[in-house]
């Protein structure tokens, strides 16, 4: 079956800059799959991220969507079929709720009716109550923002969704519930999921494989429980420590609760 | 109206780049992220983002254009101004303080109604942005009505900025108005100024001065006798621009120096000559225009003159100055009522350094045959002698007789009628 993203020995140099953003990167994400890609700041995430609806394009290497080239695309339509989520959501401060989620059907021509109607379906997948069509984003809080954000990046039906930390600056609880209705969704909708994620105990729980960055190369791509178990790069095995200690601390204080 | 809306343009301009590039770029990405094309992300979501930005441009120059608009009265253009300029010119005051509160409301109303609209457009209230719109509307309809109910064929009357100008145009427009015609006035031009809009046929008459056409517009430095340089004056406006010199009133108003009567006997000075040698101890005080008119580097190549201090001020504070020894020496006009209330001497010129400046009537080009125009302004031809000019401008220039101009005018006609041709 053909991945529904595939990069091809792509690296990226941004102007002069000796060092670059990403460094002869291969890696394919199944059509269906979860992926969680993790790894310090600017480690080339955000960039591998950018290059797949040509907001970015490559300097080498071939970036495909469902098995063509992105460059041989129109970069708009392109992004019309591609689901994204911005970090620090990006929603449009001077557009409603509803005017925020319907963006890309809009610019796609669709019919108000069927606007309308996406927008209600859509505002009940993310569980936000209709009342809340009307409102501007600095009226919501930051989880109702991220909320949105899904549903904005839902509205088109696209078959792929790009992510870029969605979760993060929300509180513990909010970030819970939010992150398993979003695999809820990758679920129900069969979606082909891209997430970028500061937070290894998230990407253990929520993704189907990990790709771990470092300087602008994927060191080590696997599923959760391999790399937990068995990772070969140091860095890995350090970042894999966080949720292995948090899940024996809890594992400790729960037994010893039991009478 | 051009150059302020080019002056405008700027700030208006600047902050809607600012305002642009000051968008969150984190929501610029996002508008293309969405699949926005570079147009819609303009239009959709960078331009109305930047909006309040924008508007606050808008507001920022309106303010300014209103208040420099105010100003535009000297280049000929009608506004508020005329009544601040005018009443400043004839010690008005009711006139200059209704100008300037006008002016300030007229700022304060325009800003206000872009606010409305700002807040209209920002938090989406069309009602607000309407209302705002109309009031806005309203504001230019007032503003432009009176130029478009002017009619068409009336004659435009000039004058310059100095109450002998605001008598002679009211008088003017009494003659014209007595044979039916209909009038409008644009007054406080600038010398240059108005005589460009006659030969535009902007206005359609005016008085100038043999002299100030001479050095000004024919930018001649030699003097000739008085019959001669008007007889090149007339020939030179007739070929250059059309424009027909009608005749001349009777009276000259030529630039002189002019000192307090005290000070000239003391210092034993009666002629430019005598000034000349005392000169570098001595302060002098010009109008706005003086030390820039070829009048005064004619003056200085012939005598030599040389001063120790220099300054500017409006001719209505000049005598004054001069009376009460603040200054020793000024630039007066020899028509001015002023210098026979301060008891002002005007110095001899030996050597005819200043040209003669015979007040003449000046037609427009598309005026310059209009027989019912020449035979309503015969009268005036000839019938205004330096006393008499002089006596109109002292009766202007005294607050305390409370006449206007068009008040003097009328005086001054009885005269004219009264004196035996």
């Amino acid at each position: 079956m053909t991945p529904a993203i595939a990069f091809d020995r792509v690296s990226k140099h941004y102007g002069e800059a000796r060092t670059a953003a990403l460094d002869d990167v291969t890696l394919a994400v199944a059509e269906r799959e979860f992926l969680a890609v993790v790894g310090p700041s600017g480690s080339g995430k955000t960039t591998l991220l950018r290059l797949v609806n040509r907001l970015t394009d490559p300097s080498e290497g071939k970036v495909r969507f469902q098995g063509e080239d992105v460059r041989a695309q129109d970069p708009i339509l392109l992004r019309r079929r591609i689901g994204y989520v911005f970090q620090g959501v990006g929603l449009f401060p001077h557009l409603t709720v509803v005017e925020n989620i319907g963006i890309t059907p809009k610019l796609l021509g669709w019919e108000n009716s069927r606007i309308a109607a996406r927008v209600d379906e859509l505002l009940a997948l993310v569980h936000l109550a209709p009342e809340y069509r009307g409102r501007f984003p600095n009226e919501l809080s930051g989880g109702e923002r991220q909320r949105v954000g899904i549903a904005r990046a839902l509205a088109a039906q696209p078959p792929v969704v790009l992510m870029d930390e969605p979760f993060g600056a929300l509180d513990p609880l909010t970030r819970d519930a939010l992150s398993k209705d979003y695999r809820r969704l990758h679920e129900t909708l069969k979606l082909t999921s891209v997430m970028i994620t500061h937070d290894m105990t998230e990407a253990v729980l929520l993704a189907d494989r990990i790709a771990v960055m470092h300087a602008g190369r994927v060191i080590e791509i696997d599923t959760p429980r391999a790399l937990m178990a068995a990772a070969k790069h140091a860095y890995v095995r350090e970042l894999m420590q966080t949720p292995r200690r948090q899940a024996e601390r809890l594992g400790a204080l729960l037994s010893e609760r039991r009478p | 109206m051009l150059a302020l809306t080019l002056y405008s343009m700027l700030p208006v301009l600047r902050n809607t780049i600012t305002a642009i590039l000051g968008v969150d770029p984190a929501v610029n990405e996002a508008a293309l992220g969405v699949g926005m094309t570079k147009r819609q992300a303009l239009f959709m979501v960078e331009l109305p983002l930047a909006l309040p930005v924008i508007m606050a441009g808008i507001r920022t120059s309106a303010v300014w254009v209103i208040g420099t608009a105010t100003l535009s009265t000297p280049v000929g253009q009608s506004s508020l101004g005329n009544y601040i300029f005018a009443g400043l010119q004839t010690q008005n005051w009711i006139f200059v303080l209704f100008g300037c509160v006008a002016a300030a409301l007229l700022a304060l109303v325009v800003d206000q109604l872009l606010a409305l609209m700002e807040s209209g457009v920002s938090r989406r209230r069309r009602g607000r942005v309407a209302f705002g719109a109309a009031g806005i509307a309203l504001v230019v309809a007032a503003a432009l009505a009176p130029s478009l109910a002017r009619p068409p064929g009336a004659y435009v009357i000039g004058a310059k900025t100095f109450t002998e100008q605001y008598i002679l145009a009211a008088l003017i427009e009494d003659r014209l108005r007595a044979v039916g015609l209909t009038v409008s006035r644009r007054e406080a031009l600038g010398s240059i100024i108005v005589f460009n809009a006659l030969a535009a046929g902007d206005v359609d008459l005016y008085t100038d001065y043999s002299g100030t056409i001479w050095a000004n517009e024919m930018g001649r430095t030699e003097v000739l006798p008085r019959e001669q340089v008007l007889a090149e004056v007339e020939k030179w406006l007739k070929e250059r621009h059309g424009i027909a010199l009608l005749g001349t009133l009777g009276f000259e108003n030529a630039y002189a120096l002019a000192m307090a009567r005290k000070r000239a006997e003391a210092l034993g000075i009666k002629s430019i000559a005598d000034l000349a040698r005392v000169a570098p101890r001595l302060s002098i005080v010009g109008d706005l225009e003086f030390f820039s008119r070829p009048e005064w580097a004619a003056l200085r190549n012939a005598y030599g003159l040389a001063f120790a201090a220099e300054r500017l001020l409006a001719p209505d504070f000049m005598y004054a100055a001069a009376a009460a020894g603040e200054v020793d020496v000024i630039s007066a006009y020899t028509s001015d009522g002023r210098i026979k209330q301060y008891d002002l001497v005007v110095l001899e010129d030996p050597k005819r350094a200043i040209p003669p400046y015979d007040a003449i009537l000046l037609l427009s080009p598309k005026r310059a045959e209009d027989s019912t125009l020449r035979d309503a302004l015969k009268p005036l031809i000839g019938s205004i002698d330096v006393a008499l000019m002089r006596e109109a401008n002292q009766r202007a220039g005294d607050t305390t007789r409370k006449e206007t101009p068009a008040d003097v005018a009328r005086w001054l006609w009885s005269r004219i009628e009264a004196k035996p041709r």
